[in-house]
């Protein structure tokens, strides 16, 4: 395997961890316009606070597909084929969610903004879903041809694996945007999602426990790669505590640092599980090698050079972009039921 | 129907939907840009007023462009995985490319500039704009970098142990001389829809005020309102007028560009939008209209017009231009040891001829109306706003743009039959060979019903948006307040 391979096969793995940091609150922001939100009001407040972050947000899975095909291009084409049907589940969730907030403030009527709201709410909640699902299916070894083919039938795609992983994934997406929240929002609101998420965290932990346990035996992470496995999974846990704890002392930036470090430690440990393979199939001599899936190393070349020019330009305009943005967007509680009465600075 | 049938349909359907956004987006945003820069210069507020505006259509139609574009992302995994095997390691790299250098500029800078109006300097935010457009002008260079290597492959080698395509040079993938005839042409294409959108949208929004007699005209000219409404849309009109004569030109120009470059690089191509089944002579005709019998590879009838055949393809009065018929047989001399005896090479010559005409007669038409509005529109006897059959034409032409990039996609695309990959891969080779006709004629029902959907709130958000006006105050009521940070920071977590 060559540097270049290794480097992109964790370029790859940063960007879906990127993704799951930024696009993962984004999420969970839509998740609780229907479990916190009280009215349409403030479902509107809290699309208001991703409203400017989410298409860019929304890029990291774009470029994440975009390297994967430029690096791997046969991992691209056995993954995207194989799991059809679920990406195509993820494709129509984020079309929901992406026209919702346009769609949304274009609404005159309460009536006509809820539907956009139930958009917003349905395509956040079952995007991570899928996309969860996805991410801990394709680890567990698929049928697969000797042409890269996956011909994965319905239970090796639906399986306790996959949806308690689909599961857990939208779970901290949820904790990771209540966090985002009380960073974003007035002092009431901001206890509120603390509290929330505090007393979340108690299902946390056994679906963590869980999680593990279904891992061990149905996927090879824990004897394949058993220290790094174990290390990460530990990573998890502690970013997890960490997050808790910081829910209990109310400290919305630790909370927030500690779920984007579990939601990107995931992403970790899936890479690191799966390692030197791309794809993992049923019969392990079937399995496509990194050294197998990549592209020439003229190519990889070429996009490693235009990597280091412009990644470090494009993360400097992202973190300016939220930095001018930081301020709390404050509503009023009381009058929360009158669509058309001013709002109130606390 | 066959997976591949329904993986093309899919593909056709869910790319021109996708298509009908991204030149709103481009040349709408260009337009905003430009008001946006003309208030920066003026401090005029009517440029103001109308960047907030036409920002309103051009960011429902950004929308819509956003979530169909990811589409288009996943389904060359999806449903054409063989070609992405094939085409992985040059087709990857623009799109990755385009990802990190077109995309996040784009979204970030959008973003930022939907909310911070108040927050800086008129000439910063101007920036902003200006930035997002860049962007989506980035996008389509690298996307059709792609399109353009399916087109007319080059700088690459073929590996002999996978039979995939190796790139040799990024210089020269770039360098490709049908890139640089056709991102101008869609370009000048997308310049056309952003203008003639605002133009149509402006001549409903002038047929609304119900100018019927001298009367109406009189208490219009003597309401401020009225009066502010027909300069607001007036200034709209001749904007777009302007950059619509500007688009048509350059289109038209570009355009015969790529007949002059495909006359060479794809005969069968040319041959058919010309429906020409015998070589020609020398100089060439040129058939304007013609009755084209495509079961037995003949023309019944035409009308012709002397030798603007070769005038048209190569800018001098001689030259033949090759029939289909010789070219059939050319290709199968060329490809038959590779690809067997069986392959078809004819097109689907009556629809690519009726096609192509619709295209470039939308073209001219385009040229036309567009100095019609500034004709009308003269400072001196700006009388447009009270014509209503001229501004039924207008309005209608808010359609047409589309009808002409749709053309123009058909063309090159089922042109290219039945190569994917010009002279590499078939179509046929490059379905997902895990595709079956359940899986992707449901998703196909589901695109379409989301298309649907989309489109029709996309329109009646539009519409409503035209109605309201310009002048149109919303009750701030619903838009949160910012608190600034410091202070409140302290009292949120103690
Ligand atoms: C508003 C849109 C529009 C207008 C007015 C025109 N075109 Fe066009 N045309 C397109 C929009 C378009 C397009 C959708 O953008 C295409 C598809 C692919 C491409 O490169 O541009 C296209 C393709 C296309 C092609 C196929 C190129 C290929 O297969 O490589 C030719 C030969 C022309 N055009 C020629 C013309 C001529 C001679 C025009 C003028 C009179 C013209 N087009 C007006
Ligand atoms: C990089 C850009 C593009 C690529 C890689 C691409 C590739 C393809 C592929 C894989 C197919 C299916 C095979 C076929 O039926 O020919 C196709 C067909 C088609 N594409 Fe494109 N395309 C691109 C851009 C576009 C755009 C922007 C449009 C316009 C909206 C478009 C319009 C079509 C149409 C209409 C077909 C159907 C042709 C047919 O039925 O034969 N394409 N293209
Ligand atoms: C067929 C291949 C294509 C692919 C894979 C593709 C991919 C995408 C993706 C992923 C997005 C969403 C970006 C976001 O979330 O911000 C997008 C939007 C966009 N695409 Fe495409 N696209 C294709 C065809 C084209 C073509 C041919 C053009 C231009 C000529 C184009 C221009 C744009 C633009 C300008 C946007 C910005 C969003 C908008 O429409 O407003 N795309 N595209």
């Amino acid at each position: 395997m060559s540097f270049l391979q290794l480097m992109w096969f964790c370029v790859i793995g940063l960007l879906f961890a990127g993704f799951l940091l930024f696009e993962g609150f984004d999420f969970g922001v839509g998740m609780a316009t229907r479990f916190l939100a009280r009215n349409g009001d403030e479902r509107a407040l809290f699309m208001r606070a991703v409203g400017p972050h989410w298409d860019g947000n929304e890029v990291w899975l774009i470029t994440a597909g975009g390297a994967m095909f430029a690096a791997f291009p046969l991992w691209y084409a056995s993954l995207f084929s194989g799991y059809y049907i679920l990406l195509f589940l993820v494709l129509v969730s984020l079309i929901l969610r992406g026209v919702s907030f346009e769609f949304a403030s274009q609404a005159l009527t309460d009536k006509e903004r809820n539907i956009w709201q139930w958009a917003n709410f349905v395509g956040c909640l079952f995007a991570p879903f899928f996309l969860g699902m996805m991410l801990t299916s394709f680890i567990q070894g698929v049928p697969m041809d000797d042409k890269g083919n996956v011909w994965a039938g319905f239970f090796d795609v639906v399986n306790w694996l996959s949806i308690v992983g689909g599961i857990a994934v939208v779970f901290f997406c949820f904790l990771h945007g209540l966090h985002f929240l009380s960073l974003k929002l007035g002092p009431g609101d901001s206890r509120r999602m603390l509290n929330t998420s505090e007393k979340l965290y108690w299902i946390a932990y056994p679906a963590l426990v869980v999680f593990v346990i279904l891992a061990f035996f149905m996927t090879d992470f824990y004897k394949l790669r058993p220290v790094t496995s174990w290390m990460l999974t530990v990573v998890i846990l502690a970013a997890t505590i960490c997050g808790h704890v910081s829910t209990v002392k109310k400290r919305g930036g630790f909370a927030f640092a500690s779920s984007g470090i579990t939601l990107m430690a995931v992403i970790a440990w899936i890479f690191n599980g799966i390692f030197p393979r791309v794809m993992v199939a049923e019969d392990p001599a079937k399995s496509m090698m990194i050294t197998e899936a990549s592209a020439s190393p003229y190519t990889m070349k070429i996009m490693t050079i235009v990597l280091c020019i412009f990644l470090p330009i494009v993360l400097a305009y992202f973190v300016w972009s939220y930095f001018i943005q930081r301020k709390r967007l404050v509503s009023n509680d009381v009058s929360m039921t009158d669509l058309r009465k001013p709002l109130a600075v606390h | 129907m066959g997976v591949l049938e329904l993986s093309r349909i899919q593909f056709a359907m869910t790319t021109i939907y996708h298509f009908f956004f991204v030149p709103m987006t481009i040349g709408i945003g260009l337009a905003v840009a430009i008001m946006e820069t003309m208030y920066v210069v003026t401090k005029k507020d009517v440029y103001k007023t109308m960047t907030k505006f036409w920002s309103k259509i051009f960011l429902l139609a950004f929308a819509v462009g956003v979530v169909t574009g990811i589409i288009q992302e996943f389904q060359f995994g999806m449903n054409w995985s063989n070609y992405s095997r094939f085409m992985g390691d040059i087709f990857g790299a623009p799109l990755a490319i385009e990802a990190l250098l077109a995309f996040f500029l784009e979204s970030t800078f959008i973003g930022v500039w939907m909310f911070t109006w108040d927050r800086f300097k008129p000439v910063w935010h101007m920036v902003f704009i200006w930035l997002t457009n860049i962007g989506s002008i980035l996008s389509a260079i690298w996307i059709l970098t792609a399109n353009s290597f399916m087109q007319h492959p080059v700088a690459f080698e073929i590996n002999t142990a996978t039979g995939h395509v190796r790139l040799r040079s990024f210089k020269d993938l770039i360098a490709n001389p049908q890139l640089w005839v056709e991102f101008p042409h869609v370009f000048a294409a997308s310049i056309c829809t952003g203008a003639f959108v605002v133009m149509g949208c402006s001549a409903w929004s002038l047929l609304r005020m119900h100018i019927k007699s001298k009367k109406d005209v009189e208490s219009v000219q003597a309401d401020a309102e009225g009066t502010a409404k027909v300069d607001f849309f007036t200034r709209s009109l001749r904007m777009a007028a302007v950059l619509g004569l500007i688009g048509a030109c350059l289109a038209i120009l570009m355009g015969d560009l790529q007949g002059k470059f495909i006359v060479y690089d794809q005969p069968m191509k040319l041959a058919a939008i010309e429906g020409i089944y015998e070589d020609t002579g020398d100089p060439a005709p040129w058939q304007a209209v013609a009755l084209i019998n495509e079961k037995d590879h003949k023309v019944e009838a035409s009308v012709d017009i002397p030798e603007q055949g070769s005038i048209l393809y190569y800018g001098t009065n001689h030259g033949k231009v090759r029939g289909m018929n010789s070219v059939n047989k050319e290709l199968h001399e060329k490809y038959d040891a590779k690809f067997g005896e069986d392959m078809n090479y004819y097109l689907p010559t009556t629809l690519l001829f009726w096609v192509f005409r619709l295209m470039v007669g939308i073209g001219f038409a385009f040229a036309v109306v567009s100095i019609c509005v500034l004709w009308f529109t003269r400072k001196k006897k700006n009388t447009l706003w009270q014509s209503r059959w001229k501004l039924w034409i207008m309005g209608l032409f808010t359609f047409v743009p589309f009808l002409a990039t749709t053309s123009g996609w058909l063309v090159t695309e089922m042109g290219r039959y039945p190569w994917i990959v010009y002279g590499y891969q078939t179509i046929a080779d490059a379905v997902s060979p895990t595709s079956t006709v359940p899986k992707v004629l449901f998703t196909c029902v589901v695109y379409f019903l989301l298309f649907l959907l989309m489109g029709t709130v996309m329109i009646f958000y539009s519409r409503r948006v035209l109605h309201q006006g310009p002048f149109y105050q919303p009750d701030e009521g619903d838009t949160p307040v910012e608190v600034t940070a410091g202070t409140q920071r302290k009292v949120a977590l103690a």
